[in-house]
């Protein structure tokens, strides 16, 4: 019987047969933590008896999660993990290099058919280059490091087709939500998702990295997506190794294969505090919006500050909104730069913070205060994930966040489309 | 290993961010201190009503979320023996594994808070004690009970080097 892309990416990387259900133990590609979780795997990389990482070419440790740091804490953390990779020889990306799930595609550490783990649910990301990329703890990264393999269960897989077209004014960011809203929350646990059909292959890679960074949210292991034409040239560009692509059989078994239409699908928006509590934007038009957020590893790649700055050129940030915007990395903010979309973005009144996490996890770059409505780009909107637990936090596409923080008020991107 | 203890009663999708906020996991490493904050943003004074090996129970998707290990750390610390949930989100079952905190995956719908509980981890089988009834764990895979066993993964690795399926 044929195989799913996850089944041929842990067969190959373990040299067994491996399907669904099975326990394999396989070698990685890459492996990758933030500064989150780097400290502890570092630790527990000692406490295992380790001196040196397998492979240091195979390791790179980020830090964008506060960064700047904003506490002596941090400064403390961050330093360990600075001199972790000096000693080590493995890749570091420090302050202001970017979100670690748009710098590891975007500086060639990838190829299509890699098997990579790191130290972020987020890590899932990678799918839609054909990565099999799943998010681990501190102590699995620490494993890996040590070893240069880990175990891992073989997951189902559901096969989510999207045909059609998305609307105008709709975003991959908007399918995301409206999937999340589908399937709930733990709809995928355990599982890997393989999304195809028309709507993939009209987004950009770009987008698609927004839908695969989301099956996370469904509770999925992986987000996986073939390499067609536009993957590879993407991945060409941005200095993959090989360029192979694996693809699921005709006859691969499937737990479950759900087919949507997706030209229906309209502006979504996640209200608090769980990501799969969606509805379309008209149902919620009018809430008041106290501060926007463009950016994280969900939205915060040029595309995304572009189709902002499309809404946002010549017009003003309502004056009691505040606008943050973090590009992804420091090549989105130079590129964002170089085409006039950060002026675009500034002028409107935006508040540009150093590419990383920005606010989207609470420790920094804009908290938002008791009883705020917080309109964000982001993956994750719980209770006191911006760092306060009496705030609400609402996710939408980037082009939805723009048309609300210029009303002040949950907006219809729609409106604001050009004649 | 048999554990005893009283539950403490959770609902369904208790995230990472509820068991340890942002605002204290990236300050430290000391654990203890982030226990003191353990689930504080669904009930304030949850790290000092804990009594040391009290189990936390809750509903289906328990830790989904972020992968940061200070959630079952944080856990651990502040006195919990293991969390029985009708499901977990998946990266979150593997940490708890890797750090020695037990996990137990069986139908928790009808155990009440306060409940008296005998938890056989070996067996799978848990007996509330309170309401006279029994219950069955899904079973650990092999390897996660062999590193369970040993304490954890970094306690496994240092006395194995590599993993044995």
């Amino acid at each position: 019987m044929g195989k799913t892309i996850s089944e041929k990416i842990l067969s190959a990387h373990s040299g067994v047969d491996a399907r669904a259900g099975q326990i394999v133990v396989a070698q990685l590609d890459f492996m990758m933590g933030q500064d989150g979780t780097s400290p502890l795997a570092i630790e527990a990389f000692r406490e295992m008896g380790a001196s040196r990482v397998s492979d240091p070419a195979k390791v790179a440790m980020v830090i964008d999660h506060s960064a700047p740091s904003p506490l002596e804490g941090v400064s403390r953390l961050h330093a360990l993990m600075r001199e972790f990779a000096r000693e080590q020889g493995i890749t570091f990306y420090d302050i202001g290099q970017g979100v670690c799930h748009c710098l590891i595609p975007e500086r060639g550490h990838l190829s299509p058919g890699d098997l990579m783990v790191g130290a972020d649910s987020h890590t899932c990301t990678y799918g839609a280059v054909n990565v099999f990329a799943t998010g681990v703890g501190s102590t699995d990264l620490a494993a890996a490091m040590m070893t240069g393999k880990l175990w891992f269960k073989v997951p189902q897989t559901i096969r989510i087709i999207l045909d059609g077209a998305l609307p105008e004014g709709v975003c991959s960011k908007d399918l995301a939500l409206w999937l999340a809203g589908k399937l709930t929350a733990d709809g995928a646990t355990y599982m890997a998702i393989e999304y195809e059909g028309e709507a993939i292959d009209e987004m950009s890679v770009e987008a698609r990295f927004t839908l695969s960074n989301m099956a996370v949210e469904m509770g999925a292991k992986a987000g996986l997506m073939e390499a067609d034409a536009k993957a590879l040239q993407w991945m060409r560009e941005h200095g993959a190794r090989t360029l192979e692509r694996v693809e699921s059989d005709p006859d691969a078994s499937f737990v479950e294969t759900l087919e949507y239409r997706v030209h229906e699908v309209e502006p979504m928006v996640a209200k608090p505090h769980t990501v799969d509590n969606v509805a379309p934007v008209g149902e919620l038009e009018g809430i008041r919006i106290d501060q926007g957020v463009i950016g994280t590893c969900t939205n915060g790649r040029v595309e995304d500050l572009e189709i902002a700055a499309g809404i946002l050129r010549g017009r003003r940030v309502n004056p009691d909104v505040r606008l943050v915007v973090a590009p992804a990395s420091q090549r989105v903010l130079l590129e964002g730069m170089d085409r006039g979309i950060i002026r675009d973005l500034v002028e409107a009144g935006a508040a540009l913070v150093t590419p990383g996490c920005g606010p989207c996890v609470g420790t920094h770059n804009g908290v938002p205060g008791d009883g705020e409505n917080v309109i964000s780009t982001a993956n994750r909107n719980f209770k006191g994930r911006m760092g306060n637990p009496n705030a609400f936090i609402y996710l939408a596409s980037p082009a939805t966040v723009a048309a609300s923080v210029i009303e002040g008020s949950i907006t219809d991107p729609r409106r604001y489309l050009s004649p | 290993m048999i554990l005893r203890g009283k539950t403490r009663v959770f609902g369904d999708h208790v995230n990472t961010d509820y068991i340890i906020s942002g605002r204290y996991k990236f300050k430290t490493l000391d654990m203890r201190e982030l226990a003191r904050h353990v689930m504080e943003d669904l009930r304030p004074d949850f790290a000092e009503e804990i009594e040391t090996g009290d189990f936390i129970v809750a509903g289906i998707n328990f830790g989904c979320g972020s992968s940061r290990e200070q959630a079952p750390l944080a856990i651990k610390y502040a006195g919990i023996s293991a969390v029985l949930a009708s499901s977990f989100a998946r990266i979150f079952y593997r940490n708890c594994i890797n750090k020695g905190l037990p996990v137990v995956e069986c139908d928790t719908w009808g155990i009440a808070e306060g409940d008296e509980l005998e938890v056989d981890l070996g067996k799978g089988s848990i007996t509330n004690l309170t309401q006279g009834t029994n219950l069955k764990a899904a079973p650990l895979p092999s390897v996660m009970s062999a590193i369970l066993a040993e304490g954890g993964l970094a306690a496994y690795l240092k006395n194995h080097g590599s993993f044995e399926l």
